[in-house]
């Protein structure tokens, strides 16, 4: 089927490219599968799954053919005037679908830090008790949020750093929409109890397939680009990028490997069982952490510090040795999620050496980040992105001390079950990942909307130490937790009986989980403020508003 | 040419890159993971266990399906303080019917995977529905809505047949009958108990959610939690018998 235009505005032969007519096909196809599929669904919840994806594939055929109806005839050029013609769209709708994320993760966050408080407000409903909100916080912030950024980030800089345009014209958008499809069927999926039961890896078969098309496009989108890299060389940066998405892509076969009970229900059973199932989970869960949460914001690290410190990459050598090491221990590091369980103890063992060499390719990369702004220094005082982006290393510098520490057997048998992990997890999550996230937006974000500057460095201020004593509060608040509630479940009385019961442990909590849930508020406070900056850097038309609202506030300072 | 200079054939060719990083990610799962399937104390088989009735495997999926391994482990960790509480640690084969593992990573509510037959049907009754009901400090969320809603028997034999392409030996008897088992465990006078009763010897069965002539998912959750731990008897469970 061939489609010759004549809708089109642009005179001259306009056709179909093959890219289209196959995913107007595919689109088509899948909107009638999926009503095919919601008509014998088992329950509503999976109909109404397939009736949302339905409705995606509606939107993706009418979207093509809008496209194609307004694009002009010829294929964009790579070149305009001898610089490349980079591809910003999709990059544009990631860093919003990442803010939006980011602000509804941290508030449901906030949500079950204040349930665990306050019990009554899981107000006795399915949809908003702890254990379905609990994975939509995850999934939210360490998916859609960071997912987001990492998809965003990811195209931006391979396209900058190769000096090529991105590979493809629809592929691109296919990844980033077909992601945050994804998002949405896991996210609405948990508030009607769709699960597969697995931490960090909790949608079921069917949005894991669909993830998986979606990131297959993603590699090839991004190796791509790299085939028609104008340098000969490939930046630091997209190692960091091409190691995680490899990786993910393993992680994300191996441990979601399910049948479904029928085509026609949402719920499928993990091939894996018992302890296979439980290290398989770890090795995943672990590289989760790994891939996506260090590797993948590592190259965000490695292109934006040196780009907003305006000087090179302190150690080239550094970064070799780091990369390679980092990639391969993390991998051993799983078992330590599985101290003293039923794991034979070899297992555990490997995983508790593999963690604790570990932190040395942590600290390399930490250390080539902090180092890069030597000479530089003094921006620290004037640039509130660049010191987030610093704080956030000095947080990724801790959290990676904390966690060998925490993965030595006999500390493990203390920590582990406790708030204390919640704590390690936070300082990494809140402190790392969503500094260096919010720095590479602030950077991006006027970069690709051509705008001079942000709107207001001052906000950026209140963002940056609003969310830091936030993360204060949090993490305190949960090391005090843990401990104790550690020391209590192993408190023995002078008669050599347990002295507490499991209920006075939980009772014990309540003051840290109010101080907690008021750290995370705050974190949620400066995200606000964020998105608030950041729509009127976009809105503003170029932002002379930056000129009347803050006289030379940087010169003052 | 210095060894740093080779380094190059990465930087220049991504498919190199690529393959690199492929090979350099998977020993160390490869080293981890595999042995577990040939290992003898990871598939050891101890007698008693046996895998889920349809009203457990039912019930299971309400655990999971409510995100349950969130703040309740099943793992017993080989510790004084955790056997004394909670009871024996927990073996590997006691989880190896367990698609995916619930072995869970926080305790925001005690261990469970020794919590069968600890308390009464009306304690798990009066506890799902209202937690501080029996417990006043508790944090649980209450669960009101699984003693009023009915229990959807109709694909459990989807359940059991999808299980038994993974490994669990159910019988295609079992599998036919999965929806009529599933009604009769949660009564004490279904005609069908007698035939329930020979499919699955060890399994008890009695009306776990207390509503005479309804099954809820209340009686399918009960159900599971009553049974969880309750497999082995350590009295005659030889520890040595593993090792090698």
């Amino acid at each position: 089927m061939t489609f010759s235009a004549s809708a089109g505005s642009e005179p001259g032969n306009k056709t179909m490219r093959p890219g289209e007519m196959s995913l107007l096909a595919l689109s088509i196809l899948c909107i009638f599968g999926a009503l095919f599929i919601a008509g014998r669904a088992y329950t509503p919840e999976y109909a109404f799954h397939a009736y949302l994806f339905a409705a995606a594939s509606l939107f993706s055929s009418v979207a093509v053919i809008v496209r194609y109806v307004r694009r002009p005839a010829e294929v964009p050029p790579q070149m305009i005037g001898g610089k490349p013609n980079y591809n910003y769209g999709p990059i544009k709708f990631g860093s919003i679908a990442a803010i939006f994320w980011g602000i509804a993760g941290f508030a449901v966050g906030c949500m079950i830090a204040f349930e665990l408080a306050f019990p009554a407000l899981n107000l006795d409903l399915p949809w908003t008790s702890f254990g379905r909100l609990r994975p939509l916080h995850t999934s939210a912030v360490i998916f859609a949020f960071g997912g987001n950024v990492l998809i965003s980030t990811s195209f931006y800089v391979v396209q900058r750093t190769c000096r090529a345009r991105l590979a493809g014209a629809l592929s691109p958008w296919f990844v980033i929409l077909g992601y945050n499809l994804f998002i949405l069927l896991a996210g609405t999926g948990y508030l009607l109890g769709i699960t597969q039961g697995k931490e960090y890896a909790e949608p079921e078969w069917y949005a894991d397939l669909w993830l998986t098309i979606v990131w297959v496009v993603y590699l090839l989108v991004f190796l791509g680009t790299i085939f028609k890299r104008k340098e000969p060389h490939i930046y630091v940066a997209n190692w960091f990028y091409l190691a995680f998405i490899l990786t993910i892509a393993v992680l994300h076969l191996c441990n979601n490997a399910a049948i479904p009970i029928s085509i026609f229900s949402s719920k499928s059973y993990i091939v894996w069982s018992g302890v296979q199932d439980a290290m398989i989970q770890w090795w995943y869960g672990h590289n989760a952490v790994g891939f996506f949460l260090t590797a993948g914001f590592l190259a965000i690290m490695y292109y934006f510090v040196p780009k907003r410190a305006d000087r090179p990459v302190y150690s080239y050598r550094l970064s070799i040795i780091h990369f390679w090491a980092l990639i391969f221990m993390y991998i051993w590091a799983g078992p330590h999620h599985l101290h003293y369980t039923a794991l034979p103890d070899w297992a555990q063992t490997i995983g508790m050496v593999f963690s604790i060499m570990l932190w040395m390719p942590s600290w390399g990369g930490m250390i080539n980040g902090l180092m890069t702004l030597s000479g530089a220094w003094d921006k620290l005082r004037t640039d509130p992105v660049l010191r987030m982006m610093v704080v956030s290393l000095a947080f990724y510098g801790m959290s990676t001390f904390e966690g060998p520490l925490m993965s030595i057997k006999v500390v493990n048998s203390l920590s582990h079950y406790t708030d204390w992990t919640i704590g390690h997890v936070h300082s990494g999550a809140l402190g790392w990942v969503g500094y260096i996230s919010f720095g590479a937006l602030y950077c991006m974000v006027p970069w690709i909307w051509n705008r001079s500057k942000l709107y207001s460095l001052r906000l950026v201020e209140w963002h940056f130490w609003l969310s830091t004593i936030g993360i204060v509060l949090y993490i305190s608040s949960m090391w005090v937790a843990g401990i104790l509630q550690g020391l209590m479940w192993r408190a023995y009385t002078s008669l050599g009986f347990l002295e507490y019961s499991f209920i006075e442990t939980v009772d014990a909590m309540h003051p840290y989980y109010i101080i907690r849930a008021l750290g995370g508020v705050l974190y949620l406070v400066g995200a606000l403020i964020m998105a608030w900056n950041i729509y009127k850097t976009i809105a503003s038309p170029e932002a002379e508003t930056e000129l009347v609202g803050q006289p030379a506030l940087a010169a003052a300072e | 040419m210095s060894l740093w200079d080779r380094h190059a054939i990465f930087e220049k060719n991504s498919i190199v890159l690529l393959f690199g990083v492929l090979l350099v990610i998977s020993i160390g799962g490869l080293v981890e993971v595999l042995p577990l399937f040939y290992m003898k104390n990871t598939i050891e088989e101890v007698d008693s266990i046996r895998p889920y009735t349809p009203l457990e495997l039912a019930g299971r999926d309400i655990y999971v399906r409510e995100g349950c391994y969130l703040c309740h482990s099943q793992m017993i960790r080989a510790l004084r303080d955790e056997v004394e509480r909670y009871g024996h640690y927990s073996l590997a084969a006691e989880s190896m019917y367990d698609h995916p593992f619930q072995w869970g990573s926080k305790r925001n509510g005690p261990d469970l995977a020794r919590v069968g037959a600890k308390y009464s049907d009306e304690w798990h009754r009066g506890h799902l529905h209202n937690p501080r009901s029996v417990v006043p400090a508790s944090i649980m969320p209450g669960y009101p809505w699984l003693g009023n809603t009915d229990l959807d028997v109709k694909h459990l034999g989807d359940n059991l047949r999808t299980q038994q392409i993974e490994g669990v030996p159910y019988t295609s008897d079992q599998i036919e009958n999965a929806a009529i088992d599933a009604r009769a465990q949660a009564s004490e006078d279904d005609p069908a108990l007698k035939a329930f009763a020979k499919r699955y010897p060890k399994a008890v069965a009695r009306n776990y959610g207390g509503q005479p002539g309804r099954v809820t998912e209340a009686d399918a959750l009960i159900a599971y939690l009553q049974m969880l731990g309750t497999s082995v008897d350590f009295k005659i469970y030889d520890e040595k018998a593993n090792i090698r």
